[in-house]
C-alpha cells in the first residue's frame, strides 16, 4: 500500500436544524481514485467543501502526510496541493479560457507563457483547448476541460472532483476516466464523488459511503454490485421500477418536419424534427445538454408556436396553441429547470399548484380562484408523491431541489395527463426518490398516457423507456427499441465524443 | 443670427470643462457595475459632494482641501449603500433610489448657510510656451488640474480592468459572483472598495460643478447630471474610453447648443436644451449594438452561506 496522503478524522459540521457530517472518518492514499458516495443531502458537498477550506469543521481535525491541515480559505487548500472541479462549474461566462484558468491560479504567470502551458497540459492529456475562446461559447464537456487543466496547472496532490460525468456523452466520460487513470499512475490521487455506480466500480479504488452525516460503510467497488452499494447508501433495500410490457395503443402526439428557431442567442435550433408516441408509450430522448432539448420541451408545451400541424394531438394539429389550451387538452409538461421555470420560487406550494393546474382540475371559475381546492390539490401532491415539508403554504425556495422536483412532476401526474413531457424528471434528486418518480412515469403510461421523458442520465432512460432517440445539434436520431440497445451504440447516436482523443503520453 | 460669434477653440476647451463632472461620475459607476453592483445613488452622491467640497473650500480657503472633502464626502454617502445591500442584503434598486433622495435632502440641509457665496477660485494650469500656443493652448493647458485627473482616471481604469489581476478578479466577481466565491475571492470586500470608489468619483464630480463649472452653491445645483452618468454607462458598454467619449459628445452638445441659443438660432430653445440627451443616447445606442453586454450579475444580491 502506498503512503497515506489525507486522513480525516472525526469531522463534524452542524448547520441550523441538520447535522452535514457527523464525525466522518477515512483515509485518501497517495494515487487512490477514492469515491465518495450517497443520496442528496448526505453531506458530501459539506466534506469536501471542508477539505477545500470553503466550509471550517466544528470539530475533527485533517491530517495531510501526517501533518495537521485546516485550510482557512481555498487559498491555502491549494497551495497545499489541494484542487478541486465544481459539480456547478465555477467558471466565467464572459471572460476566455486562460483568464479564467488565471483566476484559478494563485500566482498566474503572464498571460502569453499561460497560453502556452495551457496548449501544453492540454495536449499531454488529451483534452484539445483554445486558451483565448470566450467560455460562454464553449460546450458543457469544453467547460469541464477548462476545469481540469485549471487544477492540473497546479500539480496537485488531491484531486476533487464533484459529479463530473453527468454533462458528458459516454465516450467523453471514457476519455475523462482515461485522464483520471494517468493521474492516478503519477501519484496523484483522486476524491470522486458520484452517484453513478457503475462509473465508479470502473474507476474507483476504494469507496467510502455516507448516510445523513454519517460513514456507514467502506467497499471496493470493483468487488461489490452496484445494488449492494446503492443498498448502502439508502440504507434499506431499494425497489426497482416495474414496467408490464404490452403492446402500444394508437398514435398520441405527432411531430411532422418540425423546424423551430430558439428563441435565445445561445441556443439550439430544431431542424426536421419527426416523430411519433404511442398511448401507453415512453419514449426516451437522450443527448448532450445545450442539443436541443430545452427548445423541445417549449415546442411541446406550447411556450414555442409551430405550424399548426408540425404538432399533432390525437390527430389535431394544436402547433399555433399555447400552453393553456394545450393543458386543456391534455398535453402536459414540465420542465427541467425547478426554480424559475417549473415553479415560481417565491409563491407557496399551493399558489405553484393553482398556476398548472388551474385548467384541468378546475381550480378557478370566471376568473375567480379556489383557494380551497388548490390548497386540497397541493396536499394531495405532497401526500402522494411524499414530498417533505412542513405544508403548502411553504414557498417553493423553501424546499430541496430533490422534493420540488417531486413536487413538480406529481403536479403534472395527477393532472391524468393524455400525454406528459418531462425533461431531466430525476436530475439532482436521491436514488430513492428517484425510483419513485420513474415508477409514477411508468405507472402513467400503463394507464395508457402517451411520455416523452427527455433526459441526459441514460441509465434512467434505459429502465423506463420503450423506445430510445437522441438529438445531437437539433436534430433527433430515429427512435430505436430501447432492448438490446448497446452504450457504444447510444453514444454514436449522440454524436461521439465531439472531437475530444485520448491521452497520448 | 451670428454664428461668427461662436469660437471653436473657446467651444472644445469649455466642451471639457462640461463634461468632466459627468466623466468623473461614470467612470465611477462603471468600477461599481463592472463588480456587480447597480448603484442608482450617483446623483444623490454628486450632490452631497459637492456640498461637502463648497463648504470645505469656503472655510478653508483651498479647493484642494475642498475636492479631497468631497470625494470623502461621496464615499461616506455611499457607505450607507454599502450598508444597505453589502451587508443587509437590501434590494439595489430601491437602495440607490433612497441614497439619492436622502443626497438630495441631506445636501440642502449641509448647504443652508452657503447660498450666495463665492468659493475660492481653483488655478489653471500655466505652462510657458505651452500655455499661451495658439489653438492647442487653450485646448490642452490650460485646464484646471481635476479635468486632467478626470482622464487620468480614465486611463488608469481602463488599464486596471484590461492588464491587471486586480481587474481580472474584478470583472470575475461582476460576471459570477459564486464562482468567484468559490474560488476564494472576498467578493463583498471587493464590492464595498469598488462601491467607496464610485462614491468618491461621483463626490468629485459634484464639487466639479460646484467649485469651477458653476461657482456657486444652490439647492439641487447637479440637475439630473448623475442619471445622465449612469445611461452613459449602460450606453457606454461598460468600457471606459466610451464613457470618455460620451461625456464629451454630451458635454460638446451642451455647450454648443448654449452657443446656439446666445447667437439666437431660430431653432426653439426648448428643442436646443434637448438635443445633447437625444444626439448622446442616439450615438451610443448605435455604438452599443456589438456583442458586448452588462455583466452577468449585475444588481443580484451576493449572499455567501449558499
Amino acid at each position: 500500500m502506498s503512503e497515506m496522503l489525507l486522513r480525516i478524522e472525526g469531522l463534524t459540521k452542524a448547520y441550523p436544524g441538520v447535522v452535514a457530517n457527523d464525525h466522518v472518518s477515512f483515509d485518501i492514499a497517495e494515487g487512490q481514485v477514492h469515491a465518495l458516495l450517497g443520496e442528496n443531502g448526505a453531506g458530501k458537498s459539506t466534506l469536501v467543501k471542508m477539505i477545500y477550506g470553503l466550509v471550517k469543521p466544528d470539530s475533527g481535525r485533517m491530517l495531510l502526510r501526517g501533518k495537521p491541515y485546516a485550510p482557512a480559505e481555498p487559498r491555502a487548500a491549494r497551495a497545499d496541493g489541494i484542487a478541486m472541479v465544481f459539480q456547478h462549474f465555477s467558471l466565467f461566462d464572459a471572460l476566455d479560457v486562460a483568464e479564467n484558468i488565471a483566476l484559478g491560479m494563485e500566482t498566474p504567470p503572464p498571460m502569453r507563457d499561460l497560453a502556452r502551458r495551457i496548449r501544453e497540459v492540454s495536449e499531454t492529456y488529451g483534452l484539445p483547448l483554445d486558451p483565448f475562446r470566450t467560455v460562454g461559447d464553449l460546450s458543457a464537456g469544453e467547460r469541464q476541460r477548462v476545469e481540469i487543466i485549471r487544477c492540473l496547472l497546479q500539480d496537485p496532490k488531491l484531486l476533487i472532483m464533484d459529479e463530473p460525468t453527468s454533462v458528458l456523452t459516454p465516450q467523453e466520460v471514457e476519455i475523462l476516466f482515461q485522464t483520471l487513470r494517468k493521474l492516478s499512475a503519477e501519484g496523484t490521487a483522486i476524491l470522486y464523488i458520484s452517484h453513478k455506480l457503475e462509473e465508479i466500480r470502473t474507476l474507483c479504488d476504494h469507496a467510502t459511503v455516507l448516510r445523513l452525516g454519517k460513514n456507514v460503510g467502506e467497499c471496493v467497488p470493483r468487488e461489490t454490485s452496484a445494488r449492494d452499494m446503492a443498498e448502502l447508501m439508502v440504507g434499506s433495500t431499494l425497489k426497482t421500477p416495474e414496467r408490464v410490457a404490452k403492446a402500444p395503443g394508437p398514435v398520441a402526439l405527432e411531430l411532422t418536419g418540425l423546424s423551430v428557431a430558439s428563441p435565445s442567442a445561445f441556443g439550439t435550433a430544431l431542424k426536421n424534427v419527426s416523430v411519433q408516441v404511442s398511448q401507453g408509450e415512453v419514449l426516451g430522448i437522450g443527448g448532450v445538454a445545450g442539443n436541443g432539448q430545452d427548445e423541445l420541451l417549449a415546442v411541446l408545451s406550447g411556450e414555442i408556436r409551430a405550424p399548426r400541424d408540425a404538432v399533432k394531438l390525437d390527430g389535431k394539429g394544436i402547433g399555433t396553441l399555447g400552453p393553456t389550451a394545450r393543458r386543456a387538452l391534455g398535453l402536459l409538461s414540465a420542465p427541467e429547470e425547478r426554480l424559475g421555470h417549473a415553479a415560481a420560487p417565491d409563491m407557496s406550494l399551493t399558489e405553484n399548484a393553482m398556476l398548472t393546474g388551474s385548467v384541468r382540475e378546475g381550480l378557478e371559475r370566471r376568473g375567480f380562484l379556489k383557494w380551497g381546492a388548490a390548497q386540497a390539490f397541493a396536499e394531495r401532491i405532497i401526500k402522494d408523491f411524499d414530498v417533505r415539508t412542513p405544508g403548502p403554504g411553504n414557498a417553493a425556495r423553501a424546499l430541496s431541489g430533490g422534493n420540488l422536483q417531486k413536487f413538480v412532476i406529481g403536479r403534472e401526474v395527477l393532472q391524468r395527463p393524455r400525454v406528459l413531457v418531462v425533461n431531466q424528471p430525476t436530475w439532482g434528486v436521491d436514488a430513492s426518490a428517484a425510483a419513485a418518480i420513474r415508477q409514477a412515469i411508468l405507472d402513467l403510461a400503463d394507464g395508457g398516457a402517451a411520455v416523452i421523458c427527455i433526459s441526459q442520465d441514460l441509465d434512467e432512460l434505459m429502465e423506463i423507456a420503450d423506445r430510445f432517440a437522441a438529438l445531437n445539434e437539433g436534430r433527433l436520431t430515429a427512435p430505436r427499441p430501447t432492448a438490446g440497445l448497446t452504450i457504444d451504440e447510444i453514444g454514436l447516436m449522440m454524436g461521439g465524443a465531439h472531437g475530444m482523443e485520448v491521452a497520448h503520453v | 443670427m451670428d454664428l461668427s460669434q461662436i469660437n471653436p477653440v473657446l467651444l472644445i476647451a469649455s466642451l471639457m470643462v462640461a463634461a468632466t463632472p459627468i466623466l468623473l461620475a461614470a467612470i465611477g459607476e462603471l468600477v461599481v457595475e463592472r463588480a456587480g453592483v447597480l448603484n442608482l445613488g450617483v446623483e444623490g452622491m454628486m450632490i452631497t459632494g459637492a456640498i461637502c467640497g463648497f463648504a470645505v473650500a469656503v472655510e478653508s480657503g483651498s479647493p484642494l482641501f475642498g475636492f479631497v472633502a468631497a470625494a470623502v464626502g461621496g464615499a461616506v454617502l455611499s457607505l450607507l449603500f454599502v450598508l444597505l445591500t453589502q451587508v443587509a442584503l437590501a434590494n439595489q434598486v430601491a437602495s440607490g433610489l433612497a441614497l439619492t433622495l436622502f443626497g438630495l435632502g441631506l445636501s440642502s440641509l449641509l448647504g443652508q448657510g452657503y447660498v450666495g457665496l463665492k468659493p475660492p477660485p481653483t488655478p489653471r494650469l500655466d505652462i510657458p510656451v505651452l500655455s499661451d500656443l495658439p489653438v492647442v493652448g487653450p485646448i490642452l493647458f490650460s485646464h484646471d488640474p481635476v479635468l486632467y485627473f478626470g482622464i487620468v482616471v480614465v486611463a488608469a481604469t481602463w488599464a486596471l480592468l484590461k492588464f491587471t489581476r486586480a481587474g481580472l478578479i474584478l470583472r470575475a466577481v461582476g460576471e459570477n459572483h459564486d464562482a468567484a466565491h468559490a474560488l476564494g475571492y472576498k467578493v463583498v470586500r471587493i464590492r464595498v472598495l469598488a462601491i467607496l470608489f464610485g462614491g468618491a468619483c461621483a463626490g468629485l464630480g459634484g464639487a466639479y460643478i460646484s467649485l469651477i463649472r458653476v461657482p456657486q452653491w444652490t439647492e439641487g445645483m447637479t440637475a439630473g447630471v448623475g442619471w445622465i452618468a449612469l445611461a452613459l454607462v449602460v450606453f457606454a458598454s461598460w468600457k471606459p474610453w466610451r464613457v470618455l467619449l460620451g461625456a464629451y459628445l454630451f458635454g460638446g452638445l451642451t455647450v454648443l447648443q448654449l452657443n446656439l441659443q446666445a447667437a439666437g438660432v431660430a431653432i426653439p430653445v426648448e428643442y436646443l436644451a434637448m438635443s445633447p440627451y437625444v444626439i448622446t443616447i442616439v450615438v451610443l445606442v448605435i455604438l452599443s449594438a456589438d456583442k458586448s453586454r452588462a455583466p452577468a450579475a449585475l444588481g443580484r444580491v451576493f449572499h455567501a452561506t449558499r
